[in-house]
């Protein structure tokens, strides 16, 4: 008989105090929302660092040399000469001549195909690999090298020309880890104001059980128990919800086949961080109901 | 830590009671109640009986003048330490008070398990108790199920589940009938046998005249009065216990 019995101090039952139909309502699924929704903002903040650290990994010690020179003939002069120059430089551990027609394919899309004599002269390219990141005394020091042997030719680090990408890219993230904040914010306000509406709803049983010798803390744990349960259900949907958006996203971007996009694939971490939001989400929920609870208690006597 | 005479367990001194900016509906209330007293509280309608009670049970502070429960100052006991105070006592409501979604187990169960008694140690004493309250066969029973006699009956075996150190019932016969108020009154008085300080809040007359031990104080517009001797210096001795429930 007595383990059918709603217990108030056992473990395990004592949320039975407050019926948990007043409590619960809408409150799963508004955290399988919000869960759902942080998943997705972290995996965008997780992918937007990702592609920001890949490219400037690859992009730190890189510099391109142009070569621009309307005539084929003295610009594959200088390119030669150019590349003998780099590769003899001290600090410089890799230099390579980009082929023509690697350079005709990567213009196409834009200029569309070369059509042999009556072509655009494009510079020919070399790009190259520093030992150290790039500065801008090395790249003087480049730029004065290659003045007598390649006079055409113009020296830029890789990295600068991506500089508004990586600005964007980093306003990207911040922008995702404040979402990522606002969200939680959120979840707070839900669950403070479930709480206060279940504190109102059980104003009578909690005076009760203040008369009868119940604690604080033996009445915030009913609520906590209570929210605790709501958010994990709500949690492991909105994270199931979260990661097939993410997946989803993921192919989509995948399939677009550009380099900088893809260097942002979320790694096995990144998995692990997304995974464990509702864990974050479920203490977030039973800290704040907790709070709330006992913020009210602490005005009856 | 207390400078009130030993064996005291409640003391009044100069205790008033308003609420908000109202006239005081307790003024210059002064008592001692001591271990094993049985106390009737008297008055009409409106008289603060129940207000006197709410302080007793520590559901209200006064608004002025000194309260001290089983040694403690409750005027300044820090409100942490209130629930320890609390289920010292025992409470029978006006209006029951019982939880609405509880069936009539779980209400006598609760103070035993606010107080962390193992379930195992709960069942049959509720049961007992129910049992002697004539509701043996409504346990499963919600208290909108039960009529008001037997929800009064709920109420009290809740209050006397813990064998509280005071006993406060603010009109516990109210609501059932002359042999089950007899029956009532005499499980109070078999708890105060056991040593049970009770306080019982009435205007039954008939009801005072069956305890024939009993110290009545009478409330009339806020202020007591002693027409048994309660209130007096020295106290009345309260009789020997021993008696076994």
């Amino acid at each position: 008989m007595a383990s059918s019995l709603p217990r108030f101090v056992s473990p395990g039952a004592e949320a039975e105090l407050i019926p948990q139909g007043r409590l619960s309502g809408p409150m799963p699924w508004v955290i399988a929302i919000m869960v759902a929704l942080t998943v997705i903002a972290a995996a965008a903040g997780l992918a937007f660092s990702n592609t920001a650290r890949n490219a400037s990994d690859a992009l730190t010690g890189g510099i391109t040399v142009q070569i621009v020179n309307a005539n084929p003939a003295e610009r594959d002069r200088q390119a030669q000469a150019a590349l003998r120059s780099l590769r003899a430089t001290p600090g410089v551990v890799e230099a390579t001549l980009v082929s023509q027609a690697e350079i005709d394919r990567l213009i196409e899309p834009w200029l569309g195909a070369p059509t042999g004599e009556g072509a655009i002269p494009v510079p020919a390219l070399i790009d190259a690999r520093l030992r150290d990141p790039v500065s801008g005394e090395m790249l003087g020091q480049l730029r004065r090298t290659l003045r007598d042997v390649a006079p055409a030719a113009r020296v830029d680090a890789q990295s600068t020309w991506l500089k508004p990408v990586f600005s964007a890219i980093g306003t990207m993230r911040w922008l995702s880890i404040a979402l990522v904040g606002v969200l939680a914010f959120a979840l707070a306000a839900a669950v403070l104001l479930a709480v206060r509406t279940a504190l109102g709803t059980n104003r009578e049983t909690i005076e009760i059980v203040h008369l009868l010798g119940g604690t604080d803390r033996q009445i915030a744990r009913v609520f906590q128990r209570a929210i605790g349960f709501d958010a994990a259900g709500g949690g492991a949907i909105g994270l199931a919800l979260g990661l097939v958006v993410v997946l989803l996203l993921g192919k989509q971007f995948g399939g677009l086949g550009a380099g900088l996009v893809s260097s942002g694939a979320l790694g096995w971490l990144d998995w692990i961080l997304l995974a464990l939001i509702p864990v974050v989400g479920v203490g977030l929920a039973m800290f704040t109901a907790r709070q709330t609870v006992i913020r009210a208690l602490k005005k009856m006597l | 830590m207390s400078n009130a005479a030993e064996g005291e367990i409640v003391q009044f001194d100069n205790v008033g009671l308003r609420y908000g900016t109202d006239r005081e509906v307790l003024s210059n209330v002064s008592f001692t109640l001591f271990p094993g007293g049985f106390y009737f509280l008297t008055g009409a309608s409106g008289a603060g009986k129940t207000s006197l009670l709410k302080l007793l049970y520590l559901a209200q502070r006064p608004s002025r003048g000194a309260i001290r429960m089983f040694g403690s100052d409750a005027i300044t006991l820090p409100r942490e330490r209130l629930p320890a105070l609390r289920r010292r006592i025992g409470v029978v409501f006006q209006e029951f008070r019982l939880v609405s979604h509880l069936s009539a187990f779980d209400n006598v169960a609760l103070p035993l398990r606010v107080a962390g008694v193992a379930e195992r140690e709960i069942t049959k004493p509720v049961a007992d108790m129910l049992e002697w309250v004539g509701l043996a066969d409504r346990m499963h029973a919600l208290p909108a199920q039960l009529s008001g006699g037997e929800q009064q009956r709920v109420a009290i075996a809740r209050a006397v589940i813990h064998r509280p150190e005071m006993l406060v019932a603010d009109e516990p016969t109210g609501n059932v009938d002359p042999d089950m108020a007899v029956k009532l009154l005499r499980l109070f008085e078999a708890l105060n046998r056991l040593g049970t300080t009770v306080v019982v809040a009435t205007h039954d007359v008939h009801l005072l005249k069956r305890v024939p031990d009993s110290l009545i104080m009478r409330l009339d517009k806020g202020r007591l009065s002693d027409p048994t001797g309660a209130l007096r210096y020295p106290p009345r001795v309260p009789r020997p216990k021993g008696e076994a429930l």
